[in-house]
């Protein structure tokens, strides 16, 4: 069993995934971020890949992008940082991303190179699953790596059984079409996904996308595994010149 | 000649070589797709399987040529453009976008999109503008049948064509200035695209150029074709052929020179010119020359040639022109330059004001800033050529829109 495996097979409920941008707030502090994140209680974490044009996110994540991008984070770089953080992390960890810097690095040069630093699987948002049946979900699953497509409360049955058996590790069930960070009530989701559990899905489900204080993670936990939280996270990281310090209080006003 | 040519169309069709057309998934050659996230899915996808039988419908094909007609002045002229053609010793017709209602070619396609979306039920239009004129040209049609109108713009470029900001607001539009990255045309691209995966429900994205995710590069280029179709009709009128030698436009995202090239794209023996606007100089680092700086990369759901930096990132173009100002250009264009059917030129930022200068002088035309890099062409392409010349070549230009937005960039550099 892999990584994500043995989380979603030991732990069937309140699955904290946290998103974060490599190289925000500062290019150096892409590690201490991943070390406290497993220290306070996340159970596994989204490592985003800053780009110039991110476009399903919100001011928040946008914003930490282009700080990531003007600290000089790069593709190269970020591989550099990771080179031996299993060392130290033993939570699963997702890069996240767009696909235009993935494909300057080389698609499959990218895969290696995350399977070989020990990372889990990867999240596109705009890979598109043509694309993923054409072309790059062999290369994927050719080094081992989970690929989550994304599904949103605007996609029918067929649709989600579809992306549901194309992915792996887990589904990412969007709680509404909408950008990052925008104010979802997690509340009206329900009969979205009253109507997920119906399907028989093949993966755990995490919800993502207005997750952002306890209460809203309890909510989402209610109807998924588990929850993912990305732009709160980086609006306190944003507030707090110490990481660690940021990471903590965050984490234990979600999960304390 | 003619029955020849037309057997060379024929046999191109039979063999699906035809340029105009992308595959089902949206790919001319290597260039196209749509690179959407889900949270869009629906609403492209709702798009894509629709457009062509709405397009087919009569009774949309009868309004949509209702409205060219009676509202945006088509058919526009084919002018024989005779102080220029002594100029360059060439045979220079201008298609006279210029006279479109709005003043630009832009106009064409937000009809035929607007038409579309009432077809499908929204009630809120948005768009993306660069100069201003397809901001205009979708205020426009809200306004004519009554539709709610959100257009983004970048701040910088709110600045440099402020006569189409204060045009959109009479004609009741919202413009929302884009403030991330270099504050045009491209990022005003990335909020028109999140506003619409946050409306899911009510709103069609009237896409300004054929760049975006399949259908819109095929849509739009359907929308512009008019363009060419008309060129075909009035040069044969005018001088016996259906077909020039040459076709100049210039290109942004490319819906001009899509509309302008598209009745000649299995023509091969019209050649076709594409101008890009170099900026500053093409290494400057202040320029927009796709062709020549960038690379195979995805930007706004699709892939075609972008300036990107080595790591991926976008990178910040620069034009004098805001319609020009964009870091890619459709992947039907991508896939013409790749092959070698069209020709790519470019323009710098003095070469287009200095073709703007002339054609004012010349022939009594204001050309806007980006038809301006089109006009430039010509120096580029007939002033050693044609010296040895023995007949005068026929040019078609299409002057795509009018400078009454570039006043005030053309009275800093008047001399
Ligand atoms: C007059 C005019 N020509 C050309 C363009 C460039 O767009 P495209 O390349 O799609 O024709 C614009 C865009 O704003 C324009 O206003």
């Amino acid at each position: 069993m892999n990584r994500l495996e043995i989380l979603f097979s030991t732990k069937k409920h309140h699955i904290l995934n946290v998103y974060g941008t490599a190289g925000f707030p500062k290019l150096n502090s892409t590690l201490e971020m991943m070390r406290s994140l497993q220290e306070c209680g996340a159970d596994m974490m989204e490592l985003g890949m800053p780009y110039s044009d991110p476009l399903a996110d919100g001011p928040v994540i946008q914003h930490s992008n282009a700080i990531a991008l003007s600290n000089g984070m790069t593709m190269q770089k970020l591989f550099a940082v990771l080179k031996d953080f299993r060392k130290e992390i033993h939570i699963p960890v997702i890069l996240m991303g767009y696909l235009n810097p993935v494909l300057q690095f080389g698609f499959e040069k990218f895969c290696a190179a995350a399977a070989s630093v020990g990372i889990d699987g990867l999240i596109i948002p705009d890979l598109p699953e043509f694309e993923f049946e054409n072309e790059y979900g062999t290369i994927i699953k050719k080094y081992g790596l989970s690929f989550s497509f994304l599904v949103t409360p605007e996609t029918p049955d067929v649709r989600v059984k579809k992306l549901d058996s194309l992915s792996s590790g887990f589904l990412y069930a969007v709680s509404a079409s909408a950008t990052t960070g925008g104010n979802t009530h997690v509340s009206d989701i329900a009969s979205y996904f009253n109507r997920l559990q119906l399907l028989n899905l093949k993966n755990p489900v995490l919800v993502g996308f207005g997750i952002k204080d306890k209460n809203s993670f309890n909510t989402a936990c209610r109807y998924a595994q588990g929850a993912i939280i990305g732009s709160a996270y980086i609006a306190a990281l944003g507030k707090n010149e110490n990481v660690n310090a940021a990471t903590k209080s965050f984490l234990s006003s979600i999960t304390g | 000649m003619s029955i020849s040519r037309k057997t060379i169309t024929l046999k191109k069709m039979n063999s699906e070589k035809s340029y105009t057309a992308p595959d089902k998934h949206g790919y001319y050659g290597q260039f196209g797709g749509a690179f959407i996230p889900e949270m869009l899915y629906r609403n492209v996808e709702e798009l894509r399987s629709k457009y062509l039988e709405l397009i087919a419908d009569i009774n949309f094909q009868r309004e949509l040529n209702l409205l060219l007609h009676d509202f945006a002045g088509r058919p526009t002229p084919l002018y024989f453009a005779e102080r220029l053609s002594n100029q360059y010793n060439a045979n220079i017709y201008l298609k006279r976008e210029d006279l479109c209602h709005t003043g630009a070619h832009k106009i064409n396609n937000t009809i035929g999109q607007l038409l579309l979306a009432q077809r499908m039920g929204k009630k809120r239009i948005i768009a993306e503008t660069g100069a201003g004129q397809h901001g205009v040209a979708t205020a426009t049609v809200c306004a004519l049948k009554g539709l709610d109108c959100i257009v983004y713009m970048g701040e910088k470029d709110m600045q440099r064509q402020a006569p189409n900001v204060a045009r959109m607001k009479m004609l009741g539009a919202k413009v929302i200035p884009a403030i991330s990255g270099s504050k045009t045309l491209k990022d005003a691209t990335n909020e028109a695209i999140r506003d619409w995966i946050n409306h899911p429900d009510d709103t069609h994205y009237i896409i300004g150029s054929v760049v975006g995710p399949h259908p819109y590069p095929d849509m739009v280029a359907r929308f512009q074709s008019v363009i060419s179709k008309e060129i075909k009709e009035q040069l044969k009128e005018k001088t016996g052929t259906a077909f020039p030698d040459y076709v100049i436009a210039c290109v942004g995202g490319g819906s001009n020179a899509a509309g302008a090239f598209y009745h000649f794209l299995d023509e091969e023996n019209v050649k076709l010119i594409a101008v890009e606007a170099a900026g500053e100089g093409l290494k400057t680092g202040k320029s927009a020359a796709t062709t020549v700086l960038g690379k195979p990369g995805i930007l706004h759901g699709s892939k075609s040639l972008l300036m990107q930096t080595a790591d991926g990132q976008v990178v910040e173009p620069h034009s004098i022109s805001a319609g020009l100002d964009y870091p890619g250009i459709g992947p039907l264009h991508a896939h013409l330059f790749t092959n070698g059917r069209a020709n790519f030129l470019n323009a710098t930022d003095r070469e287009a004001l200095n073709a703007a200068f002339e054609l004012a002088k010349l022939e009594g035309i204001i050309p806007a800033l980006e038809s301006a890099h089109a006009l430039a062409g010509l120096k580029k392409l007939f002033t050693e050529i044609n010296e040895h010349a023995k007949k005068r070549e026929t040019v078609v230009v299409c002057l795509s829109g009018r400078g009454d937005k570039d006043l005030e960039t053309y009275m800093q550099h008047i001399s």
